[in-house]
């Protein structure tokens, strides 16, 4: 299928089934985003998709978003909104049901203890997510790079920053933008 | 039900949809991490505590997490057009930034004053996930068996690198196992 209609069925559905497995995140499904996109059907080479993750990565927003810039690549602004309403509308639809259904049990004792037996996972998998990026961000030239102190310190900086004071975060991202252009 | 707020603190459907657009539009490095910052922070909508459970349920559920937290945090303030404006807050406005940073990033990407400025910017991005976490860990106030969960989950993700699937599902029943725990020894 090499026209557009067809390949605008395949994003759809595809991104679809690949949201409807993403528990834990949709970070956690781009080893499968990766296999759909550059093995199955070929739309774009390896390096490509790790510069698109790449850019989504340094862009506000939600990580997810990923899939936007390779419906854009792959088929213009149609495709980014195909895929990224692909990604968010079966599961958000799930979501939605889910909580109507909480709704109704609010107050369960062990739906209680179900959500806060949760509460350290997700507390556990942001500081893991903090700890990849932070490795990731101290080799600024690259995997398998040197170790950039100045990046280290700024990660140390902002982590202190954030924990101990209630101050908006935005005032470390400006300060490691500016170090950067300066130093790095 | 105990998450419904007093009427004076139910935000309406155009505060969900603006609240949601600048956690999207400020959130570099994750959304979770700033969506926690704006509505325990910020607005005072959740409780440190509240925040925590909704996204636990939100990494179980599939999809992408920080869309089910803004989808049951939208229904329970403001039922489906709530969660329609949250869920449209939280992916319009940064699908328009980065259509516009695709384009200029073909153009510019390799330009060394924005590689280092995004290298700046990264590295303390990574910082503020890291200082969430460790304010969440320390407000929460968790109890011995909650706390090896948590750092269960960080080894799995951070040094073995698991699959999120198999870090949540696995360690779903030994955290709800210490919350149960925790219920008794606390009463």
């Amino acid at each position: 299928m090499n026209d557009q209609g067809g390949v605008l069925l395949q994003i759809a559905i595809g991104f679809a089934a690949i949201s409807m497995i993403a528990v834990g995140g949709g970070i956690a499904v781009v080893p499968e985003m990766n296999r759909l996109v550059v093995d199955v059907h070929g739309w774009m080479s390896d390096a490509r998709f790790a510069q698109l993750f790449a850019l989504a990565q340094a862009a506000p927003g939600p990580n997810v978003l990923v899939v936007g810039l390779i419906g854009w690549q792959v088929a213009g602004l149609t495709g980014m909104l195909v895929a990224t309403l692909a990604m968010t509308g079966p599961a958000g639809l799930f979501a939605f049901g889910f909580s109507k259904l909480r709704g109704r049990l609010a107050g369960a004792r062990w739906l209680r203890i179900v959500e806060k037996g949760l509460v350290p996972i997700a507390v556990g998998l942001i500081f893991s997510s903090g700890v990849i990026l932070a490795q990731g961000a101290a080799h600024p030239a690259g995997p398998g790079t040197a170790i950039s102190v100045l990046a280290v310190c700024l990660t140390v900086f902002s982590t202190l920053f954030v924990w101990l004071t209630d101050r908006s975060p935005l005032w470390v991202l400006v300060i490691g933008a500016v170090a950067g252009a300066l130093l790095l | 039900m105990p998450d419904v707020r007093p009427p004076a603190f139910q935000p309406t459907v155009a505060q969900l949809f603006l609240t949601y657009l600048k956690i999207g539009l400020v959130g570099f490095g994750g959304v979770n991490a700033w969506a926690r910052r704006v509505l325990v922070e910020e607005k005072r909508w959740l409780t440190e505590q509240e925040y925590a459970e909704v996204l636990g349920l939100g990494q179980v559920l599939p999809g992408p997490n920080a869309l089910n937290v803004a989808i049951q945090l939208g229904d329970r303030f403001r039922g489906g057009p709530g969660a329609l404006a949250t869920t449209i807050g939280l992916f319009g406005g940064p699908l328009v930034v980065l259509m516009g940073l695709a384009i200029l990033h073909d153009a510019y990407g390799e330009v060394p004053l924005v590689k280092a400025v995004l290298a700046g910017t990264a590295a303390t991005a990574a910082g503020m996930i890291l200082g969430t976490a460790l304010k969440m860990a320390t407000k929460l106030k968790p109890s011995l068996p909650i706390i090896a969960v948590g750092i269960a989950a960080l080894i799995g993700g951070a040094a073995l690198r698991l699959p999120l699937p198999y870090i949540v599902l696995g360690l779903a029943p030994f955290g709800i196992a210490a919350a149960w725990w925790t219920m008794k020894a606390r009463a």
